[in-house]
């Protein structure tokens, strides 16, 4: 049943937007839709305010920064000729730049026909940028603003893109995947100084478990086990 | 002629009525707030980044210190994104239990909003009594994963264990004699169902107290009658979700509109308020304890009649018997993997979101295949709300802003995450 709601919303906006088919997907009960970020706001526009589309609540915008998609520590595919590497090797696929780093993901509510959406768009550009869908959904104002200070998209015609989480005077955008996980600066307090001081940080950058992408099937065999017995 | 000018005031980041570390610029004209504007992130621990670096089992105890008073909801609405990746489910039982301790969580988070904003604006004795019913709950949490709050019971494929099937005892101390430790433990002889059951029954009665101290209340209702209104849809266009919505007058709930678990298969009301002011989110709210009750005993009957496992049997993701592992090679091999690599998790993204006593908490969840998430992001219910803060509070007086956190229900652990 919510197989054919999402087909139907899926119809509806490719019409009512006037998008490609190929624009959108349903995985795993989700419906998502691409765009161009030039055709942004006009799309959204009618998502919102389209009566049999009506997607009037904003439940959240992400950020996903693809620096490192599908990049492991250890290689695992060719480890039963040559045995795993002892330690996590760092600098690798450090590449800058590449089209679609970042993608700014939307989370669209209706509550009147009860369905979402979820809207991507791909960036290129460095600094990344994107027009403000604030004016349409005034709960997106916070968002934007958070990915702005974790991310460093701008939003272009944001009313107040300020820094939201991070501290007075912060540098960077902590959450781009090239941003160390241990920070680059800590701060004490100097009793020479009487004052607090930042430094560049002494933490040790240190990787418990490696990340190691697997391709076994093994999670298909894995079955609800006595769903009918309720 | 002397210059009249706006006064700019900072109310927090250490104010006890600021429920954590807000801080307010507030520009006043006299007494009347002409603008606010909140700086948040002054506890910003970065989880989303944190569990980025971890595998994915690893990151439920975060998920408990996001909204640190309703912390179990919090870890449902991760492990459900999980599980939504993995494609299973987890075992009926499991879903039950899973149902029941996200009311009691509801039941521990509505006590501590009712304590904490009666205190606030003036009714002392609230928190006393709020908090006199929230010791008994923490009490089947730490009956179930052995810490009071941050309980990680929660896993994918199921819940941690089965429930015990006796509860702890209070013991004969220098203090205590024995004739009042047997009358503490009265209700301490059965299993953590009894003592629910025990529970469930005499709660009403407690839920009574509260509102003979409160509904008709005349200064309370002086406090926050019309105080705060939000239309129907200005909630909705603000982002507002869960009992700030309802309060509203909009009736939206994912228990029932979009219901995950066994929710479908419990019989609740949903209540809405008319006025949409502080007075009908606190009415809402009392209802909503009066309902998790309710369902609470269906599950406390359901989880009587029906034992059975409570956690796939997949040796890929649920760790083996502990007594296996002393004789069979395998299951020994299999823990070590699973708590030094834990799982890989099928490429995708999907965005799960529960039915939080705050609103609706989501978690959207990206994996590339591996055995950590590659993207994690938390949509917490209070951002929302408090991002409608400068609206809320404009044209009040400055007591009134207290009114207004207050029934906002503001936990930073979730606003700064």
């Amino acid at each position: 049943m919510l197989q054919e709601k999402l087909k139907l919303l899926a119809n509806l906006v490719n019409s009512r937007c006037n998008l490609p088919a190929a624009s959108s997907r349903i995985e795993r009960e989700e419906l998502t839709i691409e765009l161009e970020p030039t055709s942004l706001v006009a799309t959204m526009n009618i998502l919102k305010a389209d009566q049999d589309i009506a997607l009037t609540q904003f439940s959240d915008l992400a950020v996903v920064d693809y620096l490192k998609y599908g990049v492991s520590d250890w290689e695992t595919k060719e480890t039963s000729r040559s045995g795993f590497s002892r330690a996590v090797s760092r600098g690798k696929a450090d590449q800058q730049d590449f089209p679609k780093r970042f993608a700014v993901v939307y989370h669209l509510l209706s509550i009147r026909y009860n369905w979402r959406l979820r809207v991507k768009v791909y960036l290129q550009s460095e600094p990344p940028k994107l027009p403000t869908v604030s004016p349409i959904w005034p709960a997106a104002n916070w968002f934007e603003r958070e990915a702005f200070d974790l991310f460093g998209v701008m939003f272009e015609g944001h009313p107040d893109l300020r820094r939201i989480l991070t501290d007075y005077g912060f540098v960077g955008h902590p959450f781009r995947k090239d941003f160390p996980l241990e920070g680059k600066v800590e701060v004490r307090y100097d009793p020479d100084q009487k004052r607090v001081v930042s430094e560049p940080v002494s933490i040790e950058p240190r990787t418990l478990v490696p990340k190691v992408i697997r391709e076994e099937d093994w999670l298909h065999s894995s079955k609800p086990k006595d769903k009918d017995d309720a | 002629m002397p210059e009249i000018k706006n006064l700019t005031m900072n109310f927090g980041p250490q104010h006890p009525a600021a429920h954590g570390v807000l801080r307010l610029i507030l520009e006043m004209d006299g007494e009347v707030i002409e603008r606010a504007d909140p700086h948040i992130g002054l506890l910003h621990r970065a989880t989303e980044k944190l569990a980025e670096n971890k595998p994915f089992n690893q990151s439920i105890g975060y998920m408990d210190r996001l909204d640190y008073v309703s912390m179990m909801c919090n870890e449902h609405a991760y492990v459900l994104a999980i599980e939504k990746l993995l494609g299973i489910a987890p075992p009926v039982r499991a879903q039950y239990i899973r149902v029941m301790f996200d009311e009691i969580t509801r039941i521990l988070n509505h006590l501590m909003w009712l304590g904490a904003h009666g205190l606030d604006i003036g009714a002392m004795t609230m928190f006393l009594y709020c908090f006199r019913e929230r010791e008994d709950l923490m009490d089947c949490y730490e009956a179930v994963s052995g810490t009071r709050m941050h309980a990680t019971y929660y896993r994918p494929g199921g819940v941690y264990r089965d429930l015990p099937k006796e509860m702890p005892q209070y013991e004969v101390t220098k203090w205590r004699n024995p004739k009042k430790t047997e009358i503490m433990n009265d209700s301490r002889s059965g299993s953590l169902l009894d003592f629910l059951e025990n529970f469930v029954d005499r709660f009403p009665a407690c839920i009574d107290e509260y509102e003979t101290l409160l509904t008709d209340n005349r200064i309370w209702k002086q406090r926050t009658v019309g105080i705060g209104v939000v239309t129907p849809e200005r909630a909705e266009a603000l982002g507002f979700t869960g009992p700030m919505l309802r309060g509203s007058g909009v009736e939206w709930d994912l228990r029932r509109k979009q219901p995950y678990e066994v929710y479908d298969k419990l019989k609740f009301e949903i209540p809405i308020g008319v006025n949409g002011d502080c007075y009908d989110r606190y009415l809402v709210r009392m209802e909503e304890l009066r309902q998790s009750n309710k369902i609470i005993r269906q599950c406390i009957d359901w989880l009587r009649k029906n034992p059975g496992p409570v956690n796939l049997e997949d040796p890929k993701l649920t760790p083996p018997k502990r007594a296996d592992m002393k004789g069979d090679m395998e299951a020994l091999i299999h823990h070590f993997k699973l708590f030094t690599e834990g799982y890989c998790v099928p490429e995708g993204e999907v965005y799960s979101a529960v039915e939080h006593p705050k609103g609706e908490f989501g978690i959207y969840l990206v994996s590339d295949g591996a055995n950590k998430p590659y993207r994690l992001k938390v949509r917490a219910a209070g951002f929302a709300h408090l991002s409608a803060m400068d609206e809320m509070v404009r044209g009040h007086m400055l007591a009134d802003v207290v009114a207004v956190i207050g029934t906002m229900d503001i936990v930073f652990g979730e606003i700064d995450r």
